[in-house]
């Protein structure tokens, strides 16, 4: 019986193996990505390209093969081709004539076209602990780096959640069983052991990956404690924070590794059915885990006695309905009980009443994605990849004013220093770093010289931020911290559910001052208001939003307080970006007359005869900025 | 039960483990302010009002949703504390109109309270306010959501006491509005206009309709002649409104108020409760003889009645075709006592107290028109007549016991116990029992204990001779379709099934007085006290079973033949029709 399980999922393995040897033998596999952020930069057309070269030339030997994201945001589409003898090159900007070019010299003729090339080649990154070198050569993780690892902004990651985005093809079972997928699963389905399964994911140290980093084992033990028959598991995706999709990359781009992830976590708390809510803005997303879902239910991977076990379990999927609040564990629950989305109190925790009052464990699409490494690769060396605090990696979402946008993984205790220099490049333009925003609406400013903050959940708190789901924005010298702070109170004002004073009222209340601020009309006496209001949110409110809602501002106002003084004080917006704080002026020395931004100007409020000084009628402008755009000669000035 | 030590301000003490820690905090006399929460719906955990420090935690914890645990530190007034909660409470302030003294609550607002005691005596974070227009669509039910505090009670009194559903929050954040499905007009939705949620709102959000200016212009024209009829469970709790304890019965005084107010004739709903009794006694024989249509069910409770159409129309038949008691004595007051005084229907002016606020929706309803006339020209609340009565200057406390006028004015016990629940059954039980048997009750057999009782529903069984009547009674609408559902499923046989739409039956109804400190609406010990009046009335009168009312046989003599005769047909009895709401069925 016991023995069964593992021959079964090997019989699997092997007819995986098989059939994709048969397609994949002595073939050219070129590899597009297919994802939302792929196809919205054109990797639809140029996969349409590919499709019509290989019919043109007729090469039987070229494969073509969709794939998920790789991270690389800001150099999509990327398409990597794989020659017969294993040689592996990345295209970067892909449109359909590149595609062409590529197409013609490099895989009919042999020609690299170097100018494309995604990175050259480069030494692997020799900042990696034993530890992190040793898990690449893991063969669960292993993958990513044969294909990626020689360029710059992927070897010094660490992919564990991530380790088959953009190597597999996220609608075939075969590729990720080919990577040792559902391996994890099947082996603890036959040593049939939840306490070994607690124990490792007790010593990998794991913690909840949405943002507040519960222990992810202590939260399944409040269920399994529970005497109810009937629980739940739910894999929370209603991603929501601006400038965060590392969720949305793994459930398009590796669907069967959450899949995994659930059946383990469902194991351990002993449910038998378990839902993924994911926000309904990810149609991409919904389409790929229902599809795996069938796939898994086909090869008895879901449904009951899995790969032969006794254990029976089931997906299915659930739509949010744009609330950001539905991310909050129990506002989640009442939507999908088809309730008002909006939380309730704790206690009772969902583990102990959740859905429909019964036991219920909410993970986090990351923290699901890790389950199968940590039982392939063991808790401990899990444990040893990140700080002594929480074991692992975590995955950014880096945007903003940086080089190279995209999804990085690192381990956790990385600086952020070194996300954003090493890793993504820098400030471009020449421009100075100011601060470096984490953890999206929740989350606060970390100045630049906190930038070498270990990241971790607690030491990210110490600096009046938090790890939020993973969003990482960076902030120059361009902008204004008052208006940061007013763009995240904002989205969380509008995204407050208004079942409690602190966050309905207070929200709106903080807005509205730092709106004055921002229009020149604050007094010194707002500051008072706007932190008393920061205070009582953070310690009064009902759910996580409401708590968390003030850390942009306690943030900057710790760190920046001399913008806020100086936009009350002096009028003055230090970065120009408040438009009721500056104004545009023509340099009559610099001016030749070319009346170009007279021919610009949307309110036609820019007079003057050709080849004379123009002037700005202060009256009438509405500093949209776009003389000072258009002018070639640096005579429009900014005040 | 587990025993938990925890500190509560400094103070050791020992508690049942289940208890919050707001409970905890009252058994040493510590009352933590609140404001959404309310002991006999949910927790909601919403207004924030009622945070405490607890040891350990990082937040404020709220005290009425957070049980005690051992050895847990809890401080209810540090100086953090209360600021968090004045700037709560201001919070809340800020974005309420500024217009307390001309407002219906005023003195009677749980906001106002509050504010005041917590102490704040300025606008910190004043700035812009949300408006809405107020939503007076209904006939009984007006909604000012720009009062709205959006602590829910009303939401949950709705849905957990009512089972109606009707209320819900709409939209978020500072545009969360509580309004009916589809932001629906009150009048197009399903709301049965019970007026459950003018009672637990803490502000003036929810108000009923006022008829007080009518009747002010009906006692200021010569020509009309008003009359004046009260409800049974007006004379148990508007005491409650000059000072008396709950309990307290007011019959008199309350007479010579009305009488001072210059009503011309104050009759009493009783007698239409005990012509109810008479013509229903009359139906319930007749349909256990014919074993049809049953159970029989009582129709007294407008609330219910709406409630009736709108999601049971499939019980029309079994509900008894009787009017209400109050449609009962307009009816009468304009044809039998209009002949008797010699006036014209048209120059006479019913009014009714009622502790009902369905009953203004109930007085407009068409099949209760006769020949064109409204029976029912006003419905006054027990709220809105306290405040005439207060608005004439009339000192209540030192009035003389006065009585009502006849010919309708005189009652029987029975009637008087229609304002609590199982009243009406009591009632009917006592004429039916002595129709059946054709024998008079001893006095130790007139009461009929069994149906008397708090709990929201009961079933019974009741033999009287060789007759076993299976019988239920419900207060509250959740209640109700408990046993509904029973008839409707045919999972239980009943008789005969009492329903008020309100908790308690009458005494809890819609437009009763705004319970002083330390009582509370739904709050079984007033309720309990208000039907102790009643009961206490009943046993005191001369008559105790509706059909021996002198008044009743006279006027039967002279004017309504019979029960079940033609002409009480037609003027004692109504019909009813499926009142689908909008996108239902």
């Amino acid at each position: 019986m016991v023995k069964d399980i593992l021959k079964n999922y090997n019989s699997l393995y092997e007819q995986a193996i098989n059939k994709l040897s048969s397609i994949f033998k002595d073939k050219v596999v070129i590899q597009v990505g297919d994802a939302t952020c792929e196809n919205s930069s054109g990797s639809l057309d140029v996969h349409d390209e590919i499709k019509k070269h290989i019919l043109a030339s007729q090469r039987k030997d070229v494969y073509l093969k969709k794939v998920g994201c790789t991270g690389r945001c800001s150099f999509e589409p990327i398409v990597t081709i794989i020659f017969p003898d294993k040689s592996i090159f990345s295209y970067k900007k892909v449109n359909r004539q590149i595609m062409h070019e590529i197409f013609v010299s490099h895989i009919q003729k042999g020609e690299i076209l170097e100018k494309y090339l995604l990175c050259e080649p480069c030494k692997l990154i020799d900042h990696k602990t034993e530890i992190q070198k040793e898990l690449e050569r893991e063969p669960i993780t292993h993958e990513f780096f044969e294909f990626y690892g020689n360029l710059p902004f992927y070897c010094s990651q660490s992919r564990i959640a991530l380790r088959n985005c953009g190597v597999v093809d996220p609608t075939s079972l075969d590729e990720y069983i080919k990577f040792f997928g559902f391996k994890a699963m099947a082996t603890l389905l036959e040593k049939n052991d939840v306490d070994w399964l607690i124990d490792q994911i007790k010593r990998s140290s794991l913690r909840g990956r949405g943002g507040a980093g519960f222990p992810t084992y202590k939260k399944w033990l409040f269920a399994i404690s529970s005497k109810e028959k009937t629980k739940y598991i739910i894999c929370n995706a209603d991603e929501g924070d601006p400038g965060a999709f590392m969720d949305r990359s793994m459930l398009e781009s590796d669907p069967f590794s959450i899949i995994e992830g659930m059946v383990i976590a469902g194991f351990a708390i002993g449910a038998k059915k378990g839902f993924f809510y994911i926000r309904a803005e990810y149609p991409l997303a919904v389409k790929r885990i229902k599809e795996a879902i069938e796939e898994c239910r086909k090869n008895n991977i879901l449904g009951k006695k899995i790969l032969g076990s006794n254990f029976e379990f089931d997906l299915e999927i659930r739509l949010g309905a744009g609330a950001f609040v539905c991310g909050e564990e129990t506002a989640l629950i009442h939507s999908i009980e088809g309730e008002r989305g909006q939380p309730s109190v704790r206690p009772p925790y969902p583990a102990v009443k959740g859905l429909w009052g019964k036991p219920t464990v909410i993970n986090n699409v990351e923290t699901l994605a890790n389950l199968p490494v940590i039982l392939s690769i063991g808790g401990d060396k899990f444990f040893n990849i990140g700080t002594k605090n929480s074991g692992g990696t975590k995955v950014f979402a880096v945007s903003g004013k940086i080089k190279y946008t995209g999804l990085v993984e690192v381990p956790l205790g990385t600086t952020i220093r070194e996300i954003v220099f090493d890793i993504c490049g820098g400030v471009p333009n020449g421009k100075k770093i100011k601060a470096v925003q984490t953890g999206g609406p929740s989350g606060g400013c970390i100045p630049e010289h906190l930038m070498d903050t270990k990241i971790d959940y607690e030491t990210l708190k110490d600096i009046y931020s938090v790890m939020g789901s993973g969003g990482l924005i960076v902030l120059d010298e361009d902008d204004c911290m008052v208006s940061i702070a007013k763009y995240f109170m904002s989205f969380c004002q509008d995204e407050s559910c208004g079942k409690c004073v602190p966050c309905r009222e207070g929200t709106f209340r903080m807005l509205e001052i730092l709106k004055r601020i921002t229009e020149g009309k604050g007094v010194l006496d707002d500051l008072e208001k706007l932190e008393r209001l920061a205070l009582l949110l953070k310690k009064a409110s009902l759910c996580g939003l409401g708590r968390t809602a003030s850390n942009p501002i306690l943030s900057t106002l710790k760190y920046f307080k001399d913008e806020y003084i100086s936009h009350i004080k002096d009028k003055k917006c230090i970065a120009k970006k408040c438009a009721a704080l500056i104004k545009y002026e023509i340099d009559p020395d610099k001016c030749v007359g070319c009346g170009v931004c007279a021919r610009h100007c949307p309110v036609k409020c820019i007079s003057g005869e050709i080849k004379k000084t123009h002037e700005i009628n202060q009256n009438i402008c509405i500093k949209c900025g776009k003389c000072f755009e258009v002018c070639r000669f640096n005579a429009v000035k900014r005040i | 039960m587990k025993k938990v030590k925890l500190k509560i301000d400094g103070k050791e003490i020992i508690v049942n483990s289940n208890m919050t820690i707001m409970e905890a905090a009252q058994t040493v006399g510590i009352h933590i302010p609140r404001l959404c929460y309310h002991p006999h719906l949910s927790i909601e955990g919403a207004c924030r009002v009622c945070i405490v420090q607890v040891k350990g935690y990082e937040y404020f914890i709220t005290s009425c949703s957070f049980k005690v645990e051992d050895n847990m530190e809890v401080e209810t007034n540090s100086p953090e504390v209360r600021q968090a909660r004045r700037d709560i409470v201001e919070l809340i302030l800020d974005n309420h109109p500024r217009e307390c003294q001309i407002c219906e609550r005023d003195t009677m607002c749980e906001l106002q309270k509050l504010a005041y005691s917590l102490g704040i005596r300025e606008r910190y974070f004043e700035g812009e306010r949300k408006r809405y227009k107020l939503e007076d669509s209904s006939k009984a039910v007006i909604r000012n959501p720009e009062k709205c505090i959006l602590c829910g009670r009303c939401v949950r009194v709705c849905s957990e006491i009512q089972g109606v559903y009707n209320l819900s929050q709409h939209y978020r954040g500072f545009s969360t509005i509580v309004t009916p499905a589809f932001s629906a007009n009150m009048d197009d939705s399903v709301c049965i206009q019970c007026g459950q949620c003018i009672n637990v709102c803490p502000t003036a959000a929810f108000l009923e309709k006022k008829h007080t200016d009518r009747v002010w212009e009906a006692l200021n024209d010569k020509n009309k002649y008003v009359v004046v009829q009260t409800a049974p469970s007006i004379r148990a709790a508007i005491g409650e409104d000059f000072e008396y304890p709950p309990g307290t019965d007011c019959t008199g005084k309350m007479i010579t108020a009305f009488k001072k107010l210059g009503f011309d004739a104050v009759f009493d709903t009783n007698i239409g409760a005990d012509f109810t009794i008479v013509e229903e006694s009359n139906e319930l024989i007749n349909r256990l003889k014919d074993k049809k249509k049953l159970p029989l069910i009582t129709s007294c409770s407008p609330g219910w009645i709406n409630f009736m159409e709108k999601f049971y129309p499939e019980l029309i038949e079994n509900t008894s075709s009787c009017k209400s008691p109050m449609s009962m004595v307009s009816t009468l007051t304009k044809t039998y006592y209009s002949k008797k005084i010699n006036r014209d229907p048209k120059d006479i002016f019913v009014v009714a107290i009622m502790p009902c606020v369905a009953k203004k929706f109930e007085m407009d309803r068409k099949e209760l028109m006769l020949d064109n006339i409204k029976l029912t020209d006003a419905v006054l609340t027990t709220r809105e007549a306290t405040w005439m009565i207060k608005s004439y200057g009339i000192d209540f406390k030192r009035l003389e016991d006065g009585e009502f006028d006849s010919p309708l004015g005189e009652s029987t016990g029975a009637g008087d116990i229609f304002g609590t629940t199982g009243g009406v059954m009591e009632a009917t039980l006592r004429t039916a029992a002595e129709v059946i048997t054709g024998k008079i009750l001893k006095d130790e057999d007139i009461e009929f204990r069994e149906v008397r009782a708090v709990e929201g529903r009961r079933e019974r069984e009741v033999i009287i001779e060789d007759i076993k009547l299976s019988v239920a009674i419900a207060n509250g609408l959740v209640n109700a379709k408990y046993i509904l559902d029973k008839v409707v499923k045919k999972e239980k046989e009943f008789h005969v099934i009492e329903i008020m739409a309100c908790p308690g039956g009458c005494i809890g109804g819609g437009g009763q007085p705004y319970p002083n400190d330390p009582y509370i609406f739904l709050d079984t010990n007033l309720l309990a006290k208000r039907a102790k009046v009643l009961y206490s009335i009943d046993k005191k009168k001369k008559y105790r079973t509706s059909k021996d009312n002198p008044s009743i046989k006279k006027i039967y003599e002279e004017f309504l033949e019979k029960p079940g005769s033609n002409i009480a047909k037609k003027l004692l009895h109504t019909r009813y029709s499926p009142k689908y709401p909008r996108g239902i069925r």
